[in-house]
């Protein structure tokens, strides 16, 4: 992926190419994981309690400047996070044949359980993890940052290991590099500009969940953090629209900071790690590199890291080359399959009926009735925003991007658009709701819209800009009137972008549903049907057991969607409409 | 000159009974190597020569520990190789240079591998970069070199780790005829020298001439599945000269081996010619007749390697054509001379639709695949299949990479001699006759279709 052609953190659920069997185990793996983390976390209940931690935090703006760079910190605790889980998650993947069989379909699945849906089953873990102080919610917070960062992270960096240039690994091994050094010789470097491409994606996706997890209601109590989510929070509740308003602006200040003095400059260093001799017309540029290309501290660190570097590379090279033995015993590998296949699906079975057990000791076996009955609910609203985002949006994206000045303009607003939380902005529309006493229920569309909508937009943008000059002037010069040009050249060249954004969008709403579908602005609070507020009502009362089957039966949605409509919609894009 | 070394031989790599087998792409499995013995001694040259799908990359990544043998093994210097190869170093046809390192870095990277100190490992690379002409790039990317300079780093990059082996996959068939010219020229020099360490140097090819020029002893592959078909020693004296004689003596007798009778591959022992057992060569029709007007012009008769010569051509580049050619009944060759047939001089001769007829009932008869999906249509209801079909057919004797290349020539073919249509969209293949019947029928009842 050289450049942005496509904005989506959905890249494991659309091009992964599992069996259904994998599938469905690799759901019930997932779940099974988390009622153990609900089981640890079981009977345990008094020190939440404890956890000394404000409900509410100060809406002074003296303190902004401050919550905001506690915000910036967790941001970047998490992509520091999910970088090293993604290094070593996809070289298991990549490297151990059993493991793949696993870890590649759980990825599939991780991808597609709601990012709200793993902090609300981890949050009493975290919060028991640290009695009395607030560093559990730190974790949390964290945690909630890097589950929306790390799968589609750790996917691209899986695919740039597997599609490793073939005499480049043979290079490898025959120069009998060690493991260490084939990591960062080879592997990293060959998976540097995807990596890093989908770290700035997965990184704008992260504000919204850093904003929404910065205040949680857990156990029939709100914590609050210091950061500029928990700000927004106060002030929503204290209806002090000028300090949203400042909050907002600081917030837009920071996404186009952090865009200007890290990802911009990144992007452009990850230039060098582009293979071939090929070079971009449109090269990313950046003044912050510029600058520090000219300065002599990155010599300098270099030179001090360097004896640093040698060490590491003399202590890792007990863990032997980076080769693979030429001979395998079959017969002896068949039957370690075997064993493995019998003991993992063993361990599953025996926790899915444990998991069962809990469910209907605690909530009763037909809550999962009741939430997917609320799962449709929740359903037709995302089906309605796409539907109303797309008629509305991919005119405009395509207007846009047949354009090049128009796109040029467009671009780096699409940029901020992509990274800003759009949770900053229910308090208001909130306040529209109220005021129009428009019913959630119809309006938690509009709020989950707010998110999901633009990343149908950009996608569209992108597609259409992709689109070949000579193809165009053809439609041109046989006079193709409108329709015609949107039936043979506009629709089937922007499909392919559009089902990304399709379903990066419908991704977005789901997870935007549990904090859409309970708004409050000052003392009132709205509340709509549907299997969102179902999810954050029983992990504000406490009620782990109806949390977790919240979340299973939204994660089930989800990949079934993810199965049966949008990977078969990418896959024939792929097939018949590729422009290459 | 090259004196020749010790008289000795001492054996580096001995491969006994090798025999490699890939999954093909129906799950059974596709010989590649069949019971190949080969081994290289100290002090000499040997190339490979084979053309493409003879799997003679794969015997010299077998010879180098990448990839291990289905049956049969590898020694170095007696020792089983259960890895790769500790005493070869590989010089790739894409020179595989890791693109973020700079040159030196890619020079100092094997001796990284083997823990030389630092300041050692500087000197050493620093050396290797002088010797092989690189001063002044050193600190540069591969991406700003030249295709030449690029594999001059891969040399050096091999070099530096004084390997006994050193193994050379198509190393010049990237580079222009002038840069491969002089690379070639300096390998030669390098090897003279008597205190170059790399013992024994073995090249894969499908270059007839560079195989003549470097090697002191050439092993000609045969394909389906791979074999050694004949192992010709070169004993011309150093430096040689292309326009000797003897050196094209050498290189006509290499010829007629690489295009002879082959009575171990499957095509030979087969006893009727089948679509598996007879892969179509990878020509398309306007080559095919391109070929032939050449042929033409020259009286009917031409001497192969000339000809690629005169085209500045690899001989090995008309390969394909003249196997394709040859299936068709419109060439014959002998030894190294091409003869037109009949058959050739009437398709060439004819106007375009007669030209068609011919070509088509040469397919028919002579191309197994062609004639196979012809066979197939007829005996339909319908006079249509699913292209899907003939994949799942192919793919019992082919990797799905080949079994699609074939699909492609065989359509190009039965296309140009009207025998079939094909619509890439449903993937439905019917015959002509049968699809022209119904284009009659559609615009007899409706004209508007003449628009599609």
């Amino acid at each position: 992926m050289p450049s942005p052609r496509s904005f989506t953190n959905q890249d494991v659920s659309l091009r992964t190419r599992g069996h259904i069997v994998s599938d469905v185990v690799a759901v019930v793996a997932v779940a099974v994981v988390f009622w153990l983390f609900v089981e640890l976390s079981q009977g345990l209940a008094e020190p939440l309690d404890q956890v000394s931690a404000p409900a509410e935090v100060s809406t002074d703006p003296v303190n902004l400047p401050y919550y905001a760079a506690r915000s910036l910190l967790r941001m970047f605790a998490a992509l520091a996070i999910s970088t090293l889980f993604a290094f070593v998650y996809a070289t298991a993947a990549a490297r151990l044949r059993r493991a793949e069989k696993i870890l590649l379909p759980a990825l599939d699945v991780l991808q597609s359980v709601p990012v709200l849906g793993f902090l609300s089953i981890t949050l009493p873990v975290w919060l028991l993890l640290f009695p009395g102080t607030a560093l559990g919610l730190e974790f949390a917070a964290v945690f909630a940052i890097f589950t929306s960062q790390a799968w589609n992270m750790t996917f691209s960096f899986y695919q740039s290991l597997i599609t490793q240039p073939r005499d480049l690994d043979e290079a490898a091994r025959l120069l009998r590099l060690t493991r260490w050094q084939r990591f960062w010789k080879l592997d990293v470097p060959n998976g540097t500009i995807p990596l890093v491409w989908n770290g700035m994606m997965s990184f704008g996706g992260g504000w919204f969940f850093l904003i929404a997890s910065e205040v949680v209601s857990v156990n029939n109590r709100a914590y609050a953090l210091p950061g500029i989510g928990s700000y927004v929070a106060a002030a929503s509740r204290n209806e002090e629209v000028g300090r949203l308003l400042l909050a907002i602006g600081v917030m837009v200040v920071m996404v186009l900071g952090v865009n200007f003095v890290f990802w911009r400059p990144l992007t452009a260093w990850a230039e060098r790690f582009r293979a071939g001799d090929t070079v971009t017309v449109d090269q990313q540029r950046s003044i912050v590199l510029d600058v520090l290309r000219r300065s002599t501290i990155p010599a300098l660190v270099a030179r001090g890291l360097r004896p640093l570097g040698a060490g590491l590379e003399r202590a890792t090279r007990p863990f032997g080359r980076a080769d693979r033995p030429l001979r395998v015993n079959r017969s002896r590998r068949r039957a370690g399959d075997i064993v493995f296949a019998v003991i993992v699906c063993a361990l599953i079975a025996a926790g899915l009926i444990r998991m069962l057990m809990f469910i209907g000791d605690h909530a009763g076996l037909d809550e999962f009735v009741v939430a997917a009955g609320l799962g449709v609910i929740t359903f037709a609203r995302v089906l309605v925003l796409l539907v109303i985002g797309t008629l509305i949006w991919v005119p405009i994206g395509v207007w846009i991007g047949l354009s090049p000045r128009v796109t040029r303009f467009a671009q780096p607003v699409v940029q901020v658009l992509a990274s800003f939380p759009a949770n900053f902005l229910f308090p208001f529309a909130t306040l529209v709701l109220i005021r129009t006493g428009v019913d959630l229920n119809v309006g938690g569309i509009f709020l989950m819209a707010l998110g999901a909508q633009w990343y149908i937009l950009f996608n569209v943008i992108a597609g259409a800009a992709a689109i070949p000059n000579d193809l165009r002037e053809a439609a041109l010069s046989l006079r193709l009137n409108r329709v015609q040009t949107w039936r043979y050249l506009y629709g089937p060249a922007i499909f392919a972008s559009w089902v990304t954004g399709g379903i990066t969008a419908a991704g977005g709403a789901w997870n935007a549903s549990i904090v859409a579908e309970v708004v409050s602005y000052g003392d009132r609070t709205l509340t709509a049907n549907g299997l969102g507020a179902y999810i954050a009502g029983s992990t504000a009362a406490g009620d782990f057991a109806k949390t977790l089957v919240g979340v299973i039966v939204m994660s089930v949605f989800v990949v079934a969607l993810n199965r049966l409509f949008w990977r078969r919609l990418y896959g024939y894009a792929e097939r018949r409409l590729s422009l290459s | 000159m090259v004196a020749p070394r010790t008289p000795a031989r001492t054996p580096l790599i001995e491969a006994k009974h090798l025999s490699t087998s890939f999954p093909s792409a129906d799950g059974s499995t596709l010989r590649v190597l069949d019971d190949v013995n080969v081994t290289l001694y100290e002090g000499e040259v040997v190339a490979l020569l084979g053309k493409s799908g003879s799997g003679k990359s794969t015997l010299l990544r077998t010879l180098a520990g990448l990839i291990g043998p289905t049956d049969g093994e590898v020694r170095y210097r007696g020792v089983p190789l259960d890895g790769a190869n500790p005493g070869a170093a590989m010089v790739f046809q894409s020179f595989a240079l890791m693109p973020w390192l700079t040159v030196q870095e890619n020079v100092e990277l094997g001796l990284r591998a083997a823990g030389v100190h630092e300041n050692q490992r500087r000197r050493r690379a620093l050396a290797a970069i002088d010797q092989i002409g690189l001063d002044g790039f050193e600190n540069a990317y591969p991406r700003e070199l030249s295709g030449g300079m690029r594999q001059r780093v891969g040399f050096a990059r091999a070099l530096v780790l004084q390997p006994d082996v050193l193994m050379m996959d198509e190393p010049f068939s990237a580079l222009d005829v002038l840069t491969s010219e002089n690379l070639r020229g300096e390998l030669i020099s390098l090897w003279a020298q008597p205190d170059f360490p790399t013992k024994c140097i073995c090249i894969v090819t499908h270059d007839i001439e560079e195989a003549v020029l470097l090697a002191d002893r050439v092993l000609v592959l045969g394909s389906n599945p791979g074999h050694i078909k004949a192992e010709v020693p070169i004993l011309l004296p150093r430096p040689r000269d292309r326009r000797s004689p003897t050196f094209e003596t050498a290189v006509d007798r290499l010829y007629a081996i690489l295009t002879g009778r082959d009575e171990r591959s499957a095509a030979e022992r087969a006893a009727t010619p089948g679509p598996l057992t007879h892969p179509l060569p990878e020509a398309s029709v306007g080559g095919l007749a391109g070929l032939v007007e050449i042929v033409y012009s020259h009286d009917g008769q031409t001497d192969l390697p000339d000809l690629a010569d005169e085209l500045s051509f690899h001989v090995d580049d008309l390969l394909p054509l003249v196997d394709a050619a040859r299936m068709l009944g419109l060439l014959d060759v002998e030894g190294a001379q091409a003869f037109l047939t009949e058959a050739g001089r009437a398709w060439y001769t004819a106007d375009i639709l007669h030209s068609k007829e011919v070509f088509a009932t040469l397919a028919v008869e002579r191309a197994p695949l062609v004639g196979t999906i012809v066979k197939a249509l007829q005996n339909s209801a319908d006079g249509a299949l699913r292209d899907d079909f003939f994949r799942d057919l192919l793919r019992r004797g082919y990797s799905a990479e080949d079994a699609e290349k074939q699909l492609d020539i065989a359509i190009d073919w039965g296309r140009y001699g009207e025998l079939f249509d094909y619509d890439a969209i449903t993937g439905e293949l019917v015959l002509s006759e049968v699809a022209a019947a119904f284009t009659v029928m559609l615009s007899a009842s409706d004209p508007e279709t003449d628009e599609l």
